[in-house]
């Protein structure tokens, strides 16, 4: 398996040069930029918040991402079923998991490009004041799980489909699904029907819980392996999919 | 190099493929012929590890392609059904990641890209966006995929396909001449491609091989083969007709047509139509027909073909 590492890096490279001749990378980290910005300053209040932290900033970050991630990524297989070219692919001497890994790298590069140009929030709040760098640099690493979660889902739902809207829809609804199990009012409305232990186990998986927990900048490891396992169960779901279509 | 063992392959109820099995061998060129549907695709998919069959067993090299995907992937190079290409990429960045993905790496890398680049015409493309390619530049730079790596087995779906009669011509001399040294599996349409490239044909038919041989022997099976037609241009027909009949060796003579007079000489033996004919030719001469022509005929490959693949309404075949 030594040109395994080679393998996945030419499929990354490749999806990468795809994404970067066509606009996809270019509006999602525009847009990414434009709207995380928007929403902190403007909406967030990280002005009349008087204080020196980025919470504003990585709060917007389950909802950005909840669109902005299943459009980036819908094309990953839907395309090259629609274009044939997944024929080419699959006949390559590399293992599917070796194509879904470097797809599933190539697009968390994207979204890592997106998140370090986020960097003048970063000086304008160390500039203003004295915020907890050890946070930030905890929520930045939290956002980028969250992300790769919501790329593996997509992942998922792209595999499933050849048409990139019904792969779309399909990613924002599991996901969304993802997070709003973690929303007060949702387990509010749980507690009325169903008892502490159930509420706390919908609770557990949840994006937001744990989204949560690592912006206080208390990176857990309970938080890393769960957002891993979303990830692993996902491109393993990929995987499934990927085979089953196979033997048509 | 490739052998291929009651290969089936059903989609849902419907078998695709229905128990195929050939051998082919470094240095061959098979032929894959077959009506739209018949399962060439499927065949060749199986072949290259695309789908995998419902049973049987498809062998490339000492590998079966199954149970060991990359080592067999490895030593095959495959044009798919309508020539697949990442089109937002170059013709030069799509050859690259395929050599990449093959495992070449630095000056190799380098050096096979230029070489399929030159070999399948592409230089005044190399640097232009895929999708801004015409059809025939667009099919030959998935063509120059398949032979990027030097493989020892190839598998081409319909190479021709789409192509203009000189890039058509190009392509099954550049097959030809690659057919030396490798073992070459390729699907068409078109009979004469099959006559100009093949050293064997195969003719699939709703899942399963009905004639497998070289192109010569398959021409045999044609109703009309060795036979000899002869034509004169002042006679009737009929009035030919008790002439060649008393000839030695002549089991029948049938009247194409009458007038100018065209004939049909059946030969008692398979192997008795070169006598025939020079008999029919010192007849011709004796009596002073005005003779236009005088050929055995080969037998067409349209013909087999037609009458394999539609057994109810075609001429029938010879035992």
């Amino acid at each position: 398996m030594s040109n395994c590492w080679g393998n996945i890096w030419s499929v990354a490279k490749r999806e990468l040069s795809g994404t970067i001749s066509s606009p996809v990378a270019y509006v999602f980290v525009v847009i990414f930029l434009l709207l995380s910005s928007f929403f902190t300053f403007m909406i967030g209040g990280f002005f009349e918040r008087g204080q020196a932290s980025l919470i504003s900033f990585f709060g917007w970050h389950p909802w950005l991402y909840l669109f902005l991630v299943p459009a980036v990524g819908m094309r990953m297989w839907a395309e090259e079923r629609r274009s044939g070219t997944i024929e080419l692919l699959f006949t390559l001497p590399i293992t599917t998991w070796q194509a879904i890994a470097g797809k599933f790298l190539a697009y968390l590069v994207i979204i890592a490009v997106a998140l370090l140009l986020t960097f003048p929030v970063w000086i304008t709040v160390n500039y203003l004041g004295a915020p907890d760098n050890g946070v930030i640099l905890a929520s930045y690493i939290g956002s980028l799980l969250l992300g790769a979660s919501y790329l593996a889902v997509t992942s998922f739902t792209s595999a499933l489909t050849r048409n990139q809207v019904v792969s779309f829809i399909l990613a924002v609804v599991i996901c969304l699904f993802l997070i709003l199990c973690g929303w007060p009012p949702v387990l509010n409305l749980l507690n009325r029907v169903a008892g502490q232990g159930f509420v706390d186990l919908v609770a557990a998986f949840s994006f937001m819980t744990h989204f949560e927990n690592i912006q206080r900048g208390v990176l857990d490891l309970r938080d890393i392996v769960f957002f891993a396992s979303v990830i692993v169960f996902f491109l393993f779901a990929t995987h499934a999919v990927l085979r089953a279509r196979r033997a048509g | 190099m490739i052998k291929v063992k009651d290969l089936k392959k059903n989609f849902g109820t419907k078998a695709a493929v229905d128990g195929v099995s050939f051998d082919v061998a470094k240095g061959e060129i098979l032929g894959f012929l077959g009506p739209n549907g018949a399962g060439k695709s499927t065949t060749m998919r199986m072949i290259t590890g695309f789908i995998p069959p419902s049973s049987g067993e498809a062998r490339v090299g000492d590998f079966d392609v199954e149970k060991h995907p990359v080592e067999a992937k490895r030593l095959i190079g495959y044009l798919p059904e309508n020539a697949p290409c990442y089109s937002d990429m170059t013709v030069s960045g799509f050859l690259k990641f395929c050599g990449e993905a093959r495992g070449l790496r630095g000056p190799k890398l380098r050096d096979a890209v230029d070489r399929a680049i030159a070999t399948c015409f592409l230089e005044p493309v190399v640097h232009q966006s895929i999708d801004t390619l015409s059809k025939g530049y667009r099919h030959r730079t998935c063509l120059a995929q398949s032979i990027l790596h030097d493989p020892p087995v190839l598998v081409l779906d319909e190479p021709t396909d789409g192509l203009d009669p000189n890039q058509k011509h190009e392509v099954r001399s550049l097959i030809r001449r690659m057919g030396k040294d490798k073992a070459i599996v390729f699907s068409t349409h078109i009979l004469e491609e099959v006559e100009a490239v093949c050293t064997r044909a195969i003719i699939i038919d709703r899942g399963r091989i009905v004639a497998n041989g070289t192109p010569d022997e398959l021409k045999a099976r044609a109703a009309g083969a060795g036979t000899v037609v002869l034509r004169a241009a002042d006679r009737g027909g009929a009035a030919l007709r008790p002439f060649l009949e008393k000839l030695e060796g002549c089991s029948k003579v049938e009247i194409i047509a009458e007038q100018p007079a065209a004939l049909r000489l059946h030969p008692k033996d398979a192997n008795g139509a070169e006598a025939l004919a020079a008999r029919a030719h010192e007849l011709a001469a004796r009596e002073k027909w005005k003779l236009v022509e005088l050929r055995i005929e080969e037998g067409r490959l349209d013909d087999v073909f037609r009458s394999i693949t539609l057994p109810d309404s075609a001429p029938r075949l010879k035992s």
